[in-house]
């Protein structure tokens, strides 16, 4: 449910609160609007036709085209991940579930820079494994494998957190009387679980993607910087802003900004509609 | 209350009810409790493989290629004039850009939760904006505000400030990004704060100042902490929306995070190793130092 605003300190403090109220709004507007108002005024500072075709050249094209396609492949297997992780967690009691909530949380506290260098210790050219894949002739590091690898990992615990409290919270009542009822696994949680977690799901899906399209430290060490090869469209940002293309570069960023505010409305319309069926500390 | 505590949550986490005993059948390890649920071996099996993949074996990699360095190696690359900078510059700054955020996110946090204002939602989700605007982005777009050519930055530099490609420039960016870990993390609790306790307070003759002091902080003071170690945590990790702004002088404005960058264009692979096992180490322990000062607080406020 929203909060409702019970603004009864005004009454106690006249004149108080619109002070902070226009204090904060500073803090906002100087802080953290005004990042998002260069972008898209930078990207059509040479007008219109200079941004479309900044937008439409092949290298970014290609760079789009990766971005969905490592998402693509990242998303989905952290969701899978996610609904097994909390049906085991959220369902069963068992030994060492506290090792494996830190791991989960792990990568959230790590540098999105040693993100991407682990893959690296492990793929690269004097990495563990990296004699064998050369002489193997694969390509992990500065391919799209090692894009995927990378960004899997950055994203890794975004939907097992929503999921894990939630059903935690929800407990296993339903469930139980499905198969009491003679229900089966599959059927049970088809039936019963899925609905009652779906826009749980559907919201880290949601952050779960736009920190997939939009992660760049990660990704960024295990590229290369390939041109219309290994460059996901943050690293097309980076690389044109280094060329001091910065219109082309605030264009490609405009697309990503974009997404950020999909994200935004939609994560927040979650908020706002299904706040019940959201992990409590989503409820707004 | 802290449903930020990312780190040993683990740890006394609350469990599901379960469906435990409920049909008590014995067929499980005896490290399982009995319960009717099916999938428990399918789920544990996907989750402990996919988690061994992603995560276990890529941190052993960092956990143990340092040390092909030997000990004192390790210690050598860690302590090398340059990285050493790097070290001070990255958790210093991150240490500040923290500590403005206490005020800044307790001032937005309580404007949001305490008055109705026209726009209030809007200002409630565009908190997550810094979350949302991939790094690189709000990276060059910091720049492009700061930068000695752009207004903002024109206006501070007829001041003798310099603030893009400066330690003011990094710090600017890392307040951005830390932003709405604290407002998150301390809008739940003024939400529930009990009115009625400080209309008590009021009654009994406490003046604007002394609730604050008295009574809202001690009650805040988790959330807050907890918010506050967050935005460090990820401020020192922090790359794409510092990397632009920094200028990265050597000595002067190079991060942690960019150290590690450089070793592994070298391809010294167990030099990066080492600064990335350290900053892992580094923000794993502070901010498990922080949570246990968090649950001591809480368990104090509770008396």
């Amino acid at each position: 449910m929203t909060a409702v605003g019970r603004p009864f300190s005004q009454t106690r403090l006249p004149g108080f609160a619109p002070l902070l109220v226009i204090a904060s709004a500073t803090v906002m507007t100087v802080l953290v609007l005004l990042p998002l108002f260069v972008v898209f005024s930078d990207a059509f500072s040479k007008g219109i036709g200079h941004y479309l075709a900044a937008i439409t050249e092949p290298d970014a094209v290609s760079a789009m085209k990766l971005t969905l396609l490592v998402a693509a492949i990242a998303v989905p297997l952290n969701a899978v991940f996610g609904i097994a992780a909390a049906w085991c967690i959220a369902r069963f009691e068992f030994r060492g579930k506290g090792v494996l909530l830190t791991l989960i949380d792990l990568p959230f506290s790590m540098s999105p820079v040693v993100s991407g260098l682990v893959w690296v210790l492990l793929f690269g050219a004097q990495g563990w494994f990296g004699t064998w894949l050369i002489d193997h002739d694969v390509k992990i590091i500065f391919a799209t494998t090692g894009l995927v690898l990378a960004t899997i990992l950055v994203t890794f615990p975004f939907v097992a957190r929503e999921l894990i409290p939630l059903m935690q919270d929800q407990g296993s009542d339903e469930e139980a009387a499905a198969l009491t009822l003679g229900a089966g696994g599959f059927t049970t949680f088809w039936r019963i679980t899925l609905p009652n977690i779906r826009w749980a799901l559907l919201y880290g899906v949601l952050l779960c993607n736009a920190r997939a399209m939009g992660e760049f430290g990660a990704v960024s060490v295990v590229s290369g910087h390939i041109r219309g090869l290994t460059t996901t469209l943050p690293l097309h940002v980076e690389v044109l802003y280094n060329d001091y293309d910065f219109v082309g570069a605030f264009a490609a960023a405009s697309l990503l900004a974009s997404l950020g505010l999909v994200t935004l409305v939609l994560k927040t319309g979650l908020e706002w509609r299904h706040s019940g069926e959201l992990s409590a500390n989503r409820r707004h | 209350m802290s449903d930020q505590a990312i780190l040993p949550r683990g740890l006394g986490a609350p469990l599901g009810a379960g469906g435990a005993g409920v049909g008590g059948r014995p067929r499980r390890a005896p490290w399982v409790a009995h319960s009717i649920l099916p999938g428990f071996g399918l789920s544990l099996g996907i989750t402990l493989v996919y988690l061994g993949a992603i995560v276990v074996l890529p941190l052993t990699a960092l956990a143990l290629r340092p040390w092909e360095l030997g000990l004192d190696g390790v210690w050598r690359a860690l302590t090398a004039p340059r990285v050493a900078a790097a070290f001070r510059l990255s958790f210093g700054l991150s240490a500040l850009a923290a500590l403005l955020n206490a005020p800044l996110g307790l001032l937005i946090g309580w404007t949001l939760t305490r008055y109705s204002f026209p726009g209030r939602r809007i200002m409630d989700a565009l908190v997550d904006l810094p979350f949302a605007l991939p790094t690189a982005v709000a990276g060059i777009a910091l720049t492009a505000i700061y930068a000695p050519t752009a207004p903002l930055g024109h206006f501070a530099a007829r001041f003798g400030i310099k603030t893009a490609f400066s330690p003011l420039g990094i710090f600017i960016a890392l307040v951005f990004i830390g932003l709405p870990f604290v407002v998150r993390s301390v809008q739940p609790v003024l939400q529930e704060l009990d009115r009625e306790v400080e209309e008590a307070a009021t009654t009994l003759g406490a003046n604007a100042f002394q609730r604050a002091v008295r009574v809202i902080l001690p009650t805040l003071a988790p959330a807050l902490i907890s918010g506050v170690s967050l935005a460090f945590a990820r401020a020192v990790g922090e790359y794409g929306s510092v990397i632009f702004i920094a200028g990265n002088m050597p000595m002067r404005t190079e991060i942690a995070p960019l150290i590690i960058v450089m070793k592994l264009e070298q391809y010294d692979y167990a030099g990066a190793a080492a600064v990335g096992l350290a900053m892992v180490v580094i923000a794993f322990g502070s901010l498990l130092l922080i949570n246990g000062l968090q649950l001591f607080l809480a368990r104090r406020g509770r008396v």
